[in-house]
């Protein structure tokens, strides 16, 4: 693969990477997010920290590739490894900066469900269930997720909020109802990124990316959807981003470009 | 003990089952595998994630109810069986509780510390609070019912045989599941001499008198992965993964590792080995315990 080129996997993971901020506490979460806490760690932020809610704090990101949060190589070198609550108490506390959460649907207000499409008893598809993702959703100052922009996962508002964002998107939604995070940021898709309003609200389109259209955003888009006043193109992975992303994930396991 | 004699004493048709605490390691196949072998029939499983043992319990009709945060395979996406049972009935009808990871963990603290709820402000606005009747909203805090199992079945690195269970890297819900559990049946990589483990107290992560069962099975844990000992298994994973999507893919699957095996360690004879096995350790300083 030339360098010139990249996949939308490995792009979502360098847009992913530049919003984790220089001392930032992550809630990494799986897969992509995995990755770009391990770019963000080695470019631009590398005062960052990583922790992983099963039980472990990090600083570098793991030396060999990871499957999952569990992997041996996360846990060698790690800064603290330890019980799940203690993590969940450093989320309950509002010290985790930003989370990451993968969603099978997303809405408008930015809820996701991860838990059943249709009929709660006997449903359509029965989807894994929360994780973590909920307490992320509701705990973490902000949160970012990531996932395929196909119509039926970005629809007009879900069946089943998992892992709340805006609610039903009316101001103070989440407020008024006792969630302490300030919600989610963007969603990060294989075509664009969406951005939500300072407070909250419905997602707008912020960039496209690079060779996708504007038309192609809508019409795989569940919703009538805006656009911000600055829309632009999302800036590709620069070299230095895909160095990293091909170097944590060599044989291109998440980032190859298969689903 | 043999683990088909800490399953056929210890976890009669019914039970409530703890597996899967610390999250994607040291998960207790093996003992999820004999209750299979053994037909054990309306249990209810307990868990934050599972990575696939749970989906293979499921199918093979082992399960009444799931209480847990996510069910599926971790690196391949969604359980099969789990969505053949609670969107057909197949094999057999299932209910389930929902959870978060931090319910799940508040749940089987409130039962170690023997009250009947702990509040929380997590799952304020989640539609997970509709699909747990152990979960209420009160007064603008969410009470996480407690959560009592029968068991807990803990995989370690290290064990000696009056039940003192060593376990490191990520522990999840190890503790408070042990804590919350009835009885606890061990499964060990190493069975070591007290020696080892009265030499480091703070490594060990129950009280012994909780542990009815000490199973030494080594590999028991495969193909999730135990550190200091083994790899995680992903091309297994993705095996299931493929062969479970049909009923008869499963079936054939359950032939070939579970049914087809009489314990694990034909089923370790059944499987290459070469490259899960971690060759290069990294030891931590000894700690010093000195009195005087």
């Amino acid at each position: 693969m030339a360098t010139s080129s990249y996949t939308p996997q490995e792009l979502m993971v360098a847009v992913a990477a530049r919003e984790i901020a220089d001392g930032d506490l992550v809630f990494v979460g799986m897969r992509l997010p995995i990755l770009a806490f391990g770019v963000a760690r080695n470019t631009h932020a590398p005062g960052a920290r990583g922790l992983f809610e099963l039980g472990l704090l990090r600083d570098q990101p793991a030396q060999a590739f990871l499957a999952t949060m569990g992997d041996p190589p996360n846990v060698a070198g790690a800064l603290w490894a330890t019980r799940m609550s203690n993590t969940m108490a450093l989320l309950a506390q509002g010290r985790v900066d930003l989370g990451f959460i993968g969603g099978a649907e997303v809405d408008r207000f930015g809820n996701l469900n991860t838990s059943y499409v249709g009929d709660r008893v006997r449903p359509a598809v029965k989807l894994p269930g929360s994780g973590g993702g909920a307490d992320i959703a509701i705990l973490s100052r902000r949160w970012v997720t990531l996932m395929n922009h196909e119509k039926r996962r970005l629809v007009d508002r879900v069946s089943f909020i998992t892992s709340p964002g805006f609610g039903d998107g009316t101001p103070g939604w989440r407020r008024e109802r006792g969630l302490r995070g300030g919600g989610p940021a963007a969603i990060v898709t294989t075509l664009c990124v969406l951005r939500f309003p300072e407070g909250g609200g419905e997602a707008q389109l912020a960039s496209v990316h690079p060779g996708v259209s504007e038309e192609q955003v809508r019409a795989e888009t569940g919703w009538e959807l805006k656009a911000a006043s600055d829309l632009g193109e999302t800036p590709p992975p620069d070299e230095r981003e895909l160095a990293w992303i091909r170097r944590l994930d060599p044989d291109g396991h998440w980032t190859g470009g298969r689903d | 003990m043999s683990m088909r004699e800490a399953v056929e004493r210890f976890v009669p048709d019914g039970s409530s089952v703890v597996m899967g605490a610390c999250l994607e390691p040291l998960i207790p196949f093996a003992a999820g595998h004999e209750m299979i072998r053994q037909s054990r029939r309306d249990l209810t499983l307990i868990g934050p994630i599972s990575d696939s043992l749970f989906d293979q319990m499921i199918g093979a009709g082992c399960v009444a109810r799931v209480v847990a945060a996510w069910v599926g395979n971790v690196s391949e996406g969604l359980g099969h069986n789990y969505r053949r049972a609670a969107e057909q009935g197949m094999p057999r009808p299932l209910e389930v509780h929902d959870h978060s990871n931090f319910s799940v963990s508040l749940a089987l603290w409130a039962a170690a510390w023997n009250v009947p709820y702990l509040p929380t402000v997590t799952l304020l606005g989640s539609d997970v609070l509709t699909t747990n009747p152990g979960l209420e909203e009160v007064d603008g805090l969410v009470h996480v019912g407690a959560v009592r199992p029968d068991v807990a079945v803990l995989h370690v690195q290290r064990a000696d045989a009056a039940g003192r269970a060593q376990a490191w890297g990520p522990l999840g819900i190890a503790e408070e599941a042990g804590l919350a559990a009835g009885e606890v049946i061990l499964s060990c990589e190493e069975l070591v001499n007290e020696e080892v483990t009265l030499s480091d107290p703070n490594r060990t992560l129950l009280p012994e008198t909780k542990v009815v069962a000490v199973v030494h099975e080594p590999g028991g844990a495969h193909p999730s992965p135990v550190q200091g000992h083994w790899r995680r298994d992903h091309a297994f994973y993705r095996d299931y993964a493929r062969r479970s999507r049909t009923v008869e893919g499963f079936q054939e699957w359950l032939e070939e590792w579970v049914l087809g095996v009489p314990d694990r360690g034909a089923y370790l004879a059944r499987l290459e080995q070469d490259g899960l096995r971690i060759t290069h350790h990294r030891l931590s300083a000894p700690v010093d315990y000195g009195d005087e």
